[in-house]
């Protein structure tokens, strides 16, 4: 099947990536074309220009976070800020101890970085679990915390359900250990309030694309006070970005990124006023018309963004072919490169069959109430058509208890 | 996640989608797969008096691969006795809908759900379960 540009495409998957604003892009433009100085070049204009930028950009992505312009260090997105935070912290502070403390619903840029500190001896990790609603209480990090305790790295609101865990509450308890506090923030910020002094974060970690920039771009709030974080690099050369991350800065991309934390923090009440009322009400047009639709995640603590759910007797990847014209992401094995179902859902405690049932809606700045309402539509039709083929949803009705069944599995 | 045309045709116009009535004797009820596993298929014959399949409905809860690979088996085995049905291999699914690698499982549940419900049929029947099994 080719992918020719249908009539029209519904995209719900604003947790993946989001399409540049275009205001983003005019701010870039000058940058990819006549001004494309490299911003470590201190004898001419061009090089200047270059560096005026970068520190605008940089002040921008300050003022959205709280922070100071000198605590952000470019990197190339949230995957490498991530390895920066952990890898960095670890290496750093390794004659104090190695102890790190995070969490089994995190994203894979920390949870393989954390796998690989421990299959080198470099770090000890202990893996919080979380509870239904994917979330990781204060309680239970500090129950974790040891002598040799070094790091404690938890996102803010995860990826897939859109939990948000309490973030300033175990931050609190992090400066009081003395203990250093990442997050990575790629989901959070600019959907949520997100103020590193107020939320006690020490390292933060967020990413262009997921907020209207570019790709390709990201950031790393460092604090450099109270504590005073110093990491060790990853990146070695030039000693760029306070040594932290050599290479030659990405003027345009850093631009974009600037431009989308300025009007990110410009628009922040309309935006998540925005996000919330179309979130509510495709939530509220699905769970109104169908029965047995299980809401994965926190009902209460999540993202104005995100509707992570579970269609139940329907399989993931039958409901996605059902639905070719609205672009949302599924936990069902079939539509990853894994053949395992989700392990965010997983974590929760859904079960195999569910996970395989669940789809991941997530809306942003340019979606519209027009196109919640047809992707609504097109999914309650495509469930109901699915369930009337499906033979557990046959089972349930004529009241079989579908976990006492002994299935006959491969 | 590219599907061959015939794939996509099934799954949007699945043949003989439904149910027969299980207590039947003349219907042969097969359920194969697991929820967890992410396919769970119905397959359903009714056996005239000759020995012929004359109807056959399905239910499957899975992938659009697994969908079709089911309704392409229901209509395959009607028309059929039940030793030539027993003949439908996996293979012969995979070659008329271009199932990928990665969907060969679905054919492979679709044969064993045709067998499944052979075998119920001949078990109410008073017939060995299945003559050709080792």
């Amino acid at each position: 099947m080719t992918t020719t540009s249908p009539s029209r495409h519904i995209y719900l998957d604003y947790n993946a990536t989001s399409p540049l604003d275009p205001r983003v892009l005019d701010a870039m433009l000058p940058f990819l074309r006549e001004r494309f100085g490299n911003a470590a070049s201190r004898s001419h204009s061009f090089g200047w220009e270059a560096e005026e930028a970068v520190k605008i950009a940089r002040q921008h992505v300050a003022d959205l976070l709280g922070a100071d312009s000198k605590e952000i260090i470019f990197t190339s997105g949230a995957t490498e800020s991530d390895n920066l935070a952990v890898k960095g912290a670890v290496e750093m502070l390794a004659k104090k101890g190695k102890h790190v403390v995070t969490c089994v619903t995190e994203h894979k840029a920390i949870i393989d970085t954390c796998k690989y500190l421990e299959s080198k001896g470099l770090a000890e990790v202990t893996w919080l679990e979380v509870d239904k609603h994917g979330l990781v209480t204060p309680e239970q990090v500090a129950a974790a915390l040891r002598d040799d305790t070094v790091l404690i790295t938890l996102m803010t609101a995860n990826n897939e359900i859109g939990t948000i865990h309490p973030i300033k509450e175990i931050g609190a308890l992090a400066n009081e250990k003395g203990v250093w506090f990442h997050t990575d923030a790629t989901q959070a910020v600019a959907k949520i309030p997100f103020d590193v002094n107020d939320l006690n974060v020490d390292m933060a970690s967020l990413s262009a694309h997921k907020i209207y920039g570019p790709k390709g771009v990201g950031a790393l709030y460092v604090r450099r006070r109270n504590p005073r974080v110093r990491l060790s690099p990853q990146m070695h050369g030039g000693g760029h970005e306070r040594g932290m991350r050599s290479g030659t800065l990405n003027v345009p991309g850093i631009v974009g990124l600037g431009e989308a934390c300025r009007i990110a923090k410009e628009d922040f009440d309309k935006d998540q006023a925005h996000y919330k009322a179309l979130r509510d009400r495709l939530e509220r047009s699905i769970r109104g018309a169908l029965d047995h639709v299980e809401l994965n995640g926190d009902e209460e603590h999540r993202l104005p963004t995100t509707f992570n759910v579970s269609f139940a007797y329907v399989e993931g990847e039958s409901l996605i072919m059902g639905i070719p014209e609205v672009a949302v992401s599924s936990g069902s094995a079939c539509t990853s490169a894994s053949l395992e179902p989700s392990y965010v859902l997983r974590a929760l405690g859904v079960g195999d069959d569910l996970a395989h049932s669940s789809i991941r809606f997530s809306v942003g700045r340019f979606s519209t109430e027009q196109e919640v309402d047809d992707a609504a539509d097109t999914v309650i039709r495509t469930v109901r058509k699915l369930r009337d083929m499906s033979p557990l949803y046959e089972m349930a009705q004529e009241g079989i208890d579908l976990s006492s069944v002994n299935w006959n599995a491969h | 996640m590219a599907y061959s045309d015939k794939v996509l045709d099934h799954y949007e116009n699945p043949r003989n989608v439904g149910s027969l009535d299980k207590n039947d004797k003349h219907v042969g009820t097969g359920i194969v797969g697991a929820p967890e596993c992410g396919d769970v298929m119905k397959l359903q014959i009714k056996v005239n008096d000759k020995g012929v399949i004359e109807d056959a409905k399905f239910k499957t809860f899975g992938c659009g691969s697994a969908i079709a690979s089911s309704s392409l088996a229901t209509e395959w085995v009607k028309g059929k006795t039940v030793d030539e049905a027993l003949g439908i291999k996996n293979t012969d699914i995979v070659e008329e809908l271009s199932l990928p690698p990665v969907k060969i499982h679905c054919s492979v549940l679709a044969e064993d759900a045709i067998r499944a419900a052979l075998s119920d049929y001949r078990e109410k029947n008073g017939a060995p379960a299945e003559k050709k099994e080792s």
